[in-house]
């Protein structure tokens, strides 16, 4: 991968087989017999094949698939819940499927933290002991943990709630509790196998917003399964695409929606909201028309259609046509950030005739961004195969 | 075969040689017991002893102070007023109608064998929910265990131990121990999967997930074993006092030999009063042990 030193996990050639006797059967799968041959032949079900990954430290890694992709079985091997039939699993470079059961033991407690679908609450325990459950089985003492667990209740929004049971509470809640539990344990790596699918879709929202807004300022580094794209896309610095056991496509937000890598993936994408997955820096032209002499003007406007100056820092002036004299008309315009969602500029798009400038994060002009590119690119792809 | 007889008649073993396998087995358990009666017997003179204590203990005590130390405990255990006061007036009653003593009997044989049946029974029960191997051999003796006659075992346990407590105390846990087992395997293969995976990654260590998940979330279903169980033990007393085991039982069989309607009627409702005791005092003690099962309904 692109940077060495910031890989924290790495999955080289891994193999899930279940059945009597998957070692027998590897070879038949390593040597590339699909699925269904396995089945026909061996009555082996093959879970994984040949997955190779790497996450980078503090990003949210997103496994994406539909249900019997093997992405819950995959997520299962970070920590060993379950033994892959073949395959390494490296953390920091150490391969943990050599660690004795004591360290792995270890390993689980300080290393990484877990959030399930259906929760996984301890209904006997009360909240505030389930979110230090971590700690507790570390052998410390309530005295030690408990204020700690508080504050992580009242981080995700729970004060109050220490001394009721799991079933007290909502869906939403429970989960809530779930990711305290995970963060309670201060550790690295969050693994979150369809955390938010069993929530109303509202609650889903606001559970995505908070994951996104913790993450803002713990830099975990996150693995969270599901088989929502919208998800995926909102949350993910980089998405895996999981088909059958087998990776179909790694990679950014964008590349999944813009380069699928087959048609699988397509299918996926092809219903995407892409106003709330697509960002202005992924639609805007990339040029940066700055009219500084008004003899340029003309010649400008002829390239790209418009022209911007700086009126101060941040704001723009537009113009898009001038005179034969190279006098232009020049209209104040509202400029948008590279890093907002088309959903975002929407509004501000619809209320001007003219081209936007688009800025970096320092109020540099970094691009524009015209009413044809957006249009095209908010087509879903089964508009443009209707036309 | 010229002979067709099979056709119509079972072609049995012929009587000889079954009264030969007969004899040799039961001659082989004879000189066994003969030869090690006494070695097994020693082995259990702690338990004897204690319950002869544990009887002598429950007798010898004056009636009062028994009933008011049973009425703290069932206080205790259920935290209602209604269960206490019920167990108060029946245990008056039973006192009135002068079977004071065989109750403190009946009670102390229960209580020991229910604890022995706990004892055995929830660590079988642990021991078989971990290995469907050990499942697999172990319910089939638990479906010998409660359907053989309870007196066919009692044959081997009398030849081998003689007639008195201990005897009746193993046919007792014999006749009573598989609800316990069985649904401690139950309730330990019901629990949710992601929960004890939750706990495994976490870091918990296989003790750990056994008393602080596996344990805990079973325990509805171990107390309806245990319930079961008290339940069943009860229903042995009967049967036990036939090879020596005083109590209730005594009186209600010696109503059947002799056709004393009246003094059966007392004593079997005297059984029945001390099996609903037990029923409602352990099954509230479950519930309120089990406060989290009740959801939202104080929430």
């Amino acid at each position: 991968m692109a940077n060495q030193e910031n890989t924290l996990i790495e999955i080289e050639g891994l193999y899930q087989i279940f059945g009597p006797q998957a070692d027998k059967v590897l070879p038949k799968v390593q040597a590339g017999a699909s699925k269904d041959e396995v089945l026909a032949e061996t009555g082996h079900t093959v879970g994984l094949q040949d997955i190779n990954l790497s996450i980078e430290k503090g990003e949210i890694f997103v496994i994406m698939g539909l249900s019997g992709s093997g992405k819950s079985t995959l997520i299962r091997h970070f920590n060993r819940l379950i033994d892959p039939t073949a395959g390494k699993i490296k953390v920091n470079g150490h391969d943990i499927m050599q660690l004795p059961m004591k360290e792995l033991t270890e390993f689980r407690r300080h290393k990484m933290s877990m959030v399930f679908q259906h929760f996984g609450l301890l209904p006997h325990r009360t909240v505030v002991e389930n979110v230090g459950y971590g700690l507790s089985i570390k052998g410390l003492k309530k005295a030690e943990w408990e204020d700690k667990a508080k504050s992580w209740l009242e981080t995700v929004g729970l004060a109050g709630y220490e001394e009721q049971y799991p079933s007290q509470l909502s869906g939403g809640q429970q989960q809530r509790v779930g990711l305290a539990r995970a963060l309670c344990t201060d550790a690295e790596i969050l693994l979150m196998d369809e955390a938010f699918s069993a929530l109303d879709p509202l609650i889903r929202y606001d559970m995505q917003s908070q994951l996104i807004e913790l993450q803002e300022n713990l830099h975990k580094t996150i693995i969270f399964i599901t088989h929502d794209l919208d998800e995926a896309l909102r949350l993910g610095d980089r998405i895996a695409v999981l088909k059958d056991g087998k990776l179909v496509q790694v990679g950014k937000p964008v590349d999944i929606i813009l380069n699928p890598a087959d048609d699988y993936v397509r299918a996926f994408a092809k219903d995407v909201n892409r106003a709330r997955a697509l960002f202005v820096k992924n639609v805007m032209t990339a040029e940066t028309p700055i009219c500084e002499a008004e003899a340029d003007l003309a010649t400008l406007i002829e390239q790209y259609g418009i022209a911007y100056r700086v009126v101060s820092e941040g704001e723009f002036e537009a113009c898009c046509e001038c005179t034969s004299a190279g006098q232009g008309h020049w209209y104040k315009v509202p400029s948008l950030k590279r890093g907002q969602l088309l959903q975002e500029i929407l509004p501000t798009m619809l209320g001007s005739k003219l081209a936007l400038p688009v800025i970096d994060k320092q109020q540099q002009l970094c691009g524009f961004l015209n009413h044809q590119e957006l249009a095209k690119m908010l087509q879903l792809p089964s508009q443009l195969e209707a036309a | 075969m010229a002979d067709a007889s099979w056709l119509t008649e079972f072609p049995d073993m012929s009587r000889r040689e079954l009264l030969a396998i007969r004899k040799s087995l039961d001659g082989a358990y004879r000189d066994f017991s003969r030869e090690y009666g006494d070695t097994i017997e020693t082995l259990f003179d702690p338990l004897l002893s204690f319950l002869v204590w544990f009887e002598n203990l429950l007798i010898q005590t004056p009636w009062w102070i028994i009933l008011v130390v049973i009425t703290a405990i069932v206080h205790l255990a259920t935290r209602s007023w209604k269960l206490s006061t019920g167990v108060v007036v029946s245990m008056l009653l039973i006192g009135y109608f002068g079977m004071w003593e065989d109750t403190m009997r009946t009670l102390s044989i229960i209580t020991v064998c229910t604890l022995m049946s706990i004892a055995l029974g929830i660590p079988i029960g642990i021991l078989m929910s971990r290995s469907d191997r050990a499942q697999s051999i172990v319910t089939p003796l638990l479906d010998v265990m409660q359907t053989m006659p309870a007196f066919v075992y009692l044959i081997p346990v009398v030849m081998l131990l003689g007639i008195g407590k201990i005897p009746g105390v193993i046919a007792v846990v014999i006749y009573a121990i598989p609800p316990v087992i069985r649904l401690t395997n139950l309730g330990i293969r019901l629990v949710s999967k992601e929960i004890l995976e939750a706990a495994t990654a976490y870091g918990a260590t296989p003790s750990q997930r056994l008393f602080g998940v596996q344990l805990p979330l079973a325990m509805p279903t171990i107390m309806a074993g245990i319930n079961q169980t008290i339940m069943m033990a009860l229903a042995m007393v009967v049967i036990a006092s036939m090879i020596g085991v005083k109590g209730l039982g005594q009186p209600v069989l010696k109503s059947i030999t002799n056709q004393y309607f009246t003094l059966g009627l007392m004593n079997g409702l005297a059984i029945v009063a001390l099996a609903i005791m037990f029923d409602r005092v352990s099954q509230s003690y479950a519930k309120r042990t089990q406060r989290h099962l009740e959801g939202q309904d104080h929430g």
